[in-house]
């Protein structure tokens, strides 16, 4: 005996869709093969709406939605690439690049960062804000890692992981506003921290800020995509 | 405690004070004791028992009027005195009876005619702590009549009727919210007091917990009747220790009354309110930021849905309202909802308590009847703008709202039409503005606060504002250019449209507001590069320098 499923039906971009009730504007779009940038969410960890990157327009509604905790619901109707919101999503890029210092050709990352991905496939080719150039520290203490929090986003895919899946809580966030930063401990450095050094924080950041030791240059690939399997192997068990 | 129990409380109460001649009430809320109103009352003590006359002096919350601090009111010829210091007690006291003292007595009768107090009706006629003055004078009376005369459902309806929309700035109807949390499905609900009153220029909520903390808490009881909860919380800010000290002694004496704790009335009911301190972070007003507060997390916002009323505190169905919305619902239940609906305009029902600042003689705390027009308030209550000076605009709504100009004066004060004027009803701060201010430099102050008050979680609102804040800072020393502008309304477009939390969102209405009436005042640093109110420092280093 199958349980009952609450099936909706919806239209994304004009095309028509269905999906499990409960489920987000996001990984509906996504099943159906329409592409909604992101930065905070990843496959595998909580959701917490912050990179406002993901937003969307719902019709009838003049509120923007964040498809990343947006369920859908029967009839909705979904535009995820209007003028608007690719204005809005380009101001949010230049919000980022302007906010620390992301300098692409001397970072780990360079060629496979998804900030710099971002900025081409939504067409951010110049920011016409002044950069901020904030003095921030680089922490090598760790024997294997570094965290350079020039190019840290704060999307908090590393608090996340550490608390959630590696159940560590090594890194949170302290301070408030544009001074916010990520801390290991009650910012202790790195390498004294009670970090477990499984490295998947490391994995899951979006740009060079957490880097392995062992990779130098720009030859520094991330594999965020173990998170959904672990957390099925763990299911699995 | 039962009906008869709380009047024969409330008539004991009353029989005792009726045995003085006079009673003189000195208020002891923030403001005055910061005028040493605390060693007025010894003195006024002191020299009533030297005197041997027959008085009782009694220490209150707010009379409203702080710039005219320390106000002594004397009963029952209702004289009200401005300005006394310690060395007034003795001739105080020896006019009593008598012809009231010239040089002292307060006679602002439009300050106060112009009022309607239902919020206030308490302040400055009670001793905040003493549970039998506000039983005295009719409280819990509508908790009492509602846990044994009043289904729930009964209560929401009342205060559905009521037409009350939530004080905190939102205006959300409370009716409705109340409604959504009581068929909401959990064993456990939560009820709590937004206390946590961030925006600058604001007492309202503190001026109400320091004069009348019962009348918060009976609110609050009356809501965990209606909605099912039995437990509650009041937030409110470590910066106000006077209100935290009177609230945490009100509750002690709310419990001795058997008013809050278990079987409340001999019935089923259950209820107590624990006190929780706010750090000083404004976000914190924000009601998912609040609730991840109380429970000890860092005091971020969270998407909603879910809202609180479903999933809040601890996941369960939580009822969230302002000091002020709490305090209105006593005298609902009292006097029933369509009493509180004939007060205020059609979509605004009752009154606003607002702190009324800035430039303006009658600095202090009202309460006016919604739909009351600005010009009332600041001509009438306020006295007007002090110094021979021209009114240029009021600023309502904290770093949420905008700033209203001269010629729009005669809006009427309501939710919506605020909104429609780009500003917003905000918890109830009015700050004044005279041709001393320059609009560019407020908005600038707004958005600075904004962005050192920003939690950080979102892009739009840690990184938005700090630019906006850039680019302010640019224009008021006229390095500015047109384009500049242009990228500041871009800015706020984004800002406002896609940040997380309400504080992101209407972070760039001081901005918005001020470029929609004040545009002008722009244009002067960017192409003429003046300040017209002679506030920000223009022109080459030079002249700066010199």
């Amino acid at each position: 005996m199958s349980a009952i499923v609450d099936v909706k039906t919806l239209v994304i971009d004009g095309k028509e869709v269905s999906a499990r009730a409960g489920q987000t504007i996001l990984e509906v779009a996504r099943e159906n093969g329409i592409e909604i940038p992101t930065l905070c969410h990843l496959d595998g960890l909580g959701d917490v709406g912050a990179c406002r990157l993901c937003v969307v327009e719902v019709k009838g509604n003049n509120k923007l939605f964040p498809a990343c905790v947006t369920s859908v619901f029967e009839g909705m109707e979904v535009s995820t690439q209007s003028e608007r919101l690719q204005k809005h999503r380009r101001t949010i890029l230049e919000l980022l690049f302007t906010e620390r210092n992301h300098i692409c050709s001397v970072c780990v990352s360079n060629g496979h960062c998804e900030l710099q991905s971002l900025a081409q496939s939504q067409g951010l080719t110049h920011v016409r804000l002044p950069y901020r150039n904030p003095d921030l520290p680089v922490d090598a203490s760790h024997e294997r890692f570094t965290v350079d929090h020039n190019r840290c986003i704060l999307c908090t895919r590393c608090v996340r992981v550490c608390a959630e899946v590696e159940g560590a809580h090594v890194w949170d966030v302290m301070g408030r506003g544009i001074d916010s930063m990520v801390i290991s401990d009650l910012n202790d450095p790195w390498g004294e921290s009670s970090c477990t050094r499984c490295g998947k924080c490391v994995q899951v950041c979006p740009t060079g800020a957490l880097f392995d030791k062992s990779k130098v240059g720009s030859s520094h690939p991330k594999y965020p995509d173990f998170l959904p399997y672990l957390n099925m192997m763990r299911e699995a068990k | 405690m039962t009906v008869e129990e709380l009047d024969q409380i409330a008539e004991s109460t009353r029989a005792e004070y009726a045995k003085y001649d006079h009673q003189i009430n000195v208020c002891m809320g923030t403001g005055c004791l910061s005028q040493h109103s605390d060693q007025l009352k010894d003195a006024l003590t002191k020299a009533a028992a030297g005197a041997g006359s027959n008085t009782f002096v009694r220490r209150t919350g707010c009379m409203g009027l702080c710039a005219a601090g320390p106000l002594v009111l004397v009963d029952p010829e209702e004289t009200l005195y401005q300005h006394v210091k310690p060395e007034h007690a003795e001739t105080v006291v020896a006019s009593l009876g008598k012809a009231p003292i010239p040089e002292l007595q307060c006679n602002l009768r439009e300050h106060f005619d112009e009022q309607v107090h239902v919020v206030l009706e308490n302040s400055g006629h009670i001793d905040p702590e003493k549970i039998d003055d506000y039983i005295a004078r009719d409280g819990y009376q509508a908790l009492v009549t509602a846990l044994t005369e009043m289904k729930p459902v009964e209560v929401v309806q009342q205060i559905t009727e009521s037409g009350l929309r939530g004080r905190g700035g939102g205006g959300y109807p409370t009716g409705l919210k109340w409604s959504t949390v009581a068929k909401a499905v959990g064993d456990t609900k939560y009820v709590i007091c937004n206390g946590d009153e961030g925006d600058p220029g604001a007492f309202m909520d503190r001026s109400v917990l320091e004069s009348d903390p019962q009348r918060v808490i009976e609110g609050m009881a009356i809501a965990a009747y209606a909605v099912g909860a039995s437990k509650g919380y009041v937030y409110v800010r470590a910066e106000y220790p006077l209100a935290v000290s009177r609230l945490n002694a009100s509750l002690r004496e709310a419990r001795r009354r058997g008013l809050l704790g278990n079987n409340i009335c001999n019935t089923p009911f259950n209820f107590d309110v624990e006190v929780r301190l706010g750090a000083g972070a404004f976000v914190c007003g924000e009601e998912t930021a609040l609730i991840a507060s109380i429970e000890g997390k860092r005091g971020t916002p969270k998407p909603r849905p879910p809202y609180p009323a479903v999933s809040g505190l601890w996941s369960n169905p939580t009822l969230i309202n302002n000091v002020e919305t709490f305090a209105n619902i006593a005298p609902i239940i009292r006097k029933g909802g369509q009493w509180f609906a004939s007060i205020g305009s059609e979509r605004s029902k009752g009154t606003k308590v607002f702190a009324l600042t800035g430039k303006i003689k009658n600095t202090g705390l009202v309460e006016v009847p919604m739909g009351i027009k600005l010009r009332d308030i600041v001509e009438k209550i306020g006295g007007g703008v002090p110094d021979g000076r021209t009114f240029k605009a009021v600023q309502t709504g904290g770093p949420s709202g905008g700033c209203i100009p001269a010629d729009m004066l005669d809006l009427g004060v309501s939710y919506d039409a605020l909104m429609a004027a780009g500003s917003m009803m905000g918890s109830g701060g009015m700050i004044v503005m005279d041709d001393t201010s320059c609009m560019v430099n407020v908005a600038r102050f707004f958005v600075e606060f904004c962005m050192t008050e920003s939690c950080g979680k979102c892009i739009p609102c840690r990184a938005g504002t700090a630019q906006m804040y850039r680019l302010l800072t640019k224009i008021c020393e006229g390095h500015a250019t047109m384009d500049d502008l242009d990228l500041l309304v871009d800015l706020c477009g984004t800002v406002k449209e896609t940040s997380l939390c309400g504080l992101g969102m209407t972070a760039p209405n001081p901005v918005l507001s001020t470029l929609k009436y004040f545009r002008n005042e722009y244009i002067d640093h960017i192409e003429h590069k003046k300040c017209t109110a002679g506030v920000c420092k223009i022109g080459n280093a030079e002249e700066v320098l010199a």
